[in-house]
């Protein structure tokens, strides 16, 4: 669903991804790595929030530089950062959201019913963004960035400082999501214990792939007794919480 | 993309426009209570000082009042043109300008929706401080209005074109504050409206030469004539030409950031 070939991308003369090349199917895939190990410039590019001259980027078989209309009626995203418009409700949000990928009102809401009941945010839709909390307001923006029902959904550090029983809601909704609806998901995460065995793990340093596989299986074949220690011996990092 | 696509789109943005502007509602205040201070204690006290000969569009003699009104129309543009930047920069640090660049819509529509949405709310905000301004006697009658409208909307495309540009260019919020000082400042008292061209010519012929190539006395003029259901066609084409430019270097600047 995902293929990158020969990606490359500097800022100034600084690089953020070398030659990068990697290929994802639907499931969960989780992308790891270290602070500047390049994963938001990816999410940038992948979204075409930035291009590169050197690389190609395929969506479905589809260029990001081609075919961007295409591309994004199909891409989720949810980013590192809040973008929710704190002035508006969580309805007025997501009806926003809908109408910039041409849907109308009714549409919009049928869309994401069901969702919002799983994320148990049905009783909210008329609550403004600033009254809730940061776990809420994540899961506003994983409803959102389900509206136009994506084939592919990227997650850049989605559970970044919730608690525990959001982070488990998020995840456990979206690995559910992967399953039901067989779209291909890209969750970027600092936070091992996110990670199952048999997810497809792609392991990012210095803009570069460092390992792509199956999670447990990267473990055996670099006889590494878990994640953490794998990252610690292709990375050379220890910021892994 | 249908053009069903297209309509829910722009519904969109422009909902989401109103809907924070009425929610913010000390804007609408703070949008009329500047041309209000400027049309009743400004100019009462420069009414005396100051003598309007009759001139174009104006059949008769009349009042400083009615001088400046275009001008203040203008200003009611301008800042609301500038404030929907302001909110643009707001939108890029607070990372909500990604999704609406993420939409699988044209880029040159969406921003072509939010300028018009923009212009919407300028047309809103310019009819009721035209309302009150029938206070100190300076009436528009209903043909005016409504002639002002295409008048407000070209120059709202043009300030909000502008304003799209300078906050694309200007990286951090603080920033934003000052540039729109060497901005609006000198866009406003470099131009007709607050006086006519010949008074400034009388004064400095520099300072007549920066107003009469200010493309805001162009806006102003057009607004003058068309509140008097009148078109001044070099100030049409002026306005026209320089919203054709400012636009298409608004869109340059909202291309993809790119990297080698």
């Amino acid at each position: 669903m995902i293929l990158i070939k020969e990606l490359t991308f500097n800022y100034g003369k600084k690089t953020a991804l070398n030659n990068l090349n990697l290929s994802l199917s639907s499931g969960f895939n989780v992308l790891l790595g270290p602070n500047g190990a390049g994963k938001s410039t990816l999410f940038s590019l992948l979204t075409g929030l930035s291009q590169s001259s050197h690389g190609t980027i395929e969506l479905n078989s589809l260029n990001i530089k081609g075919d961007k209309s295409q591309i994004m009626s199909q891409l989720g995203i949810v980013f590192q950062q809040s973008t929710l418009d704190l002035d508006l409700s969580v309805k007025q949000n997501l009806l926003y959201h809908g109408s910039l990928h041409g849907l109308s009102p009714a549409q919009t809401l049928a869309n994401i019913e069901s969702i919002l009941s799983q994320l148990n945010l049905s009783d909210r839709l008329n609550d403004s963004i600033r009254s809730l909390n940061g776990g809420h307001r994540r899961r506003v923006e994983i409803a959102r960035a389900l509206i136009h029902q994506p084939k592919i959904l990227l997650l850049d550090e989605a559970t970044v400082g919730l608690d525990i029983d959001s982070r488990q809601l998020i995840i456990d909704h979206i690995r559910t999501l992967c399953q039901q609806r067989s779209i291909c998901v890209l969750w970027a995460t600092h936070l091992i214990d996110e990670i199952k065995s048999d997810d497809q793990l792609i392991l990012l340093d210095l803009g570069r792939v460092v390992a792509q596989g199956n999670s447990g299986q990267l473990c055996r074949s670099h006889q590494v007794e878990d994640i953490y220690q794998l990252y610690r011996q292709l990375t050379n990092s220890r910021e892994l919480l | 993309m249908t053009f069903d696509h297209y309509r829910y789109c722009f519904n969109g943005i422009v909902k989401r426009e109103l809907l924070r502007f009425f929610q913010q509602r000390t804007r609408l205040l703070s949008a009329l209570i500047r041309p209000l201070l400027w049309l009743v204690v400004f100019a009462a006290g420069f009414r005396a000082a100051l003598g309007v000969s009759i001139m174009e569009p104006y059949g008769t003699y009349i009042t400083y009042q009615q001088y400046i009104v275009p001008g203040l129309c203008c200003m009611i543009v301008l800042f609301n043109g500038m404030q929907s930047s302001l909110s643009m920069v707001y939108d890029r640090e607070m990372g909500s300008m990604k999704v609406l660049l993420m939409s699988p819509l044209p880029r040159p529509f969406l921003l072509l929706s939010k300028l018009i949405a923009t212009a919407i709310l300028s047309v809103f905000q310019v009819f009721i401080f035209l309302l009150l301004a029938q206070v100190v006697d300076v009436e528009i009658t209903l043909i005016g209005y409504l002639s002002a409208i295409p008048a407000i909307f070209m120059i709202a495309f043009f300030l909000g074109a502008l304003g799209l540009l300078l906050s694309n260019l200007i990286k951090q919020l603080e920033n934003f504050a000052g540039v729109m000082n060497f901005v609006i400042f000198p866009l406003f008292f470099l131009s007709s409206a607050l006086y006519p061209l010949w008074k400034m010519q009388e004064a400095s012929l520099y300072l007549y030469w920066l107003c009469a190539y200010n493309p805001f006395t162009h806006c102003v003029e057009l607004m003058r004539f068309a509140l008097y259901n009148q078109i001044n066609l070099n100030a049409l084409l002026v306005v026209f030409s320089v919203t054709v430019v400012t636009a298409f270097f608004a869109l340059l600047s909202f291309r993809p950031r790119r990297g080698r």
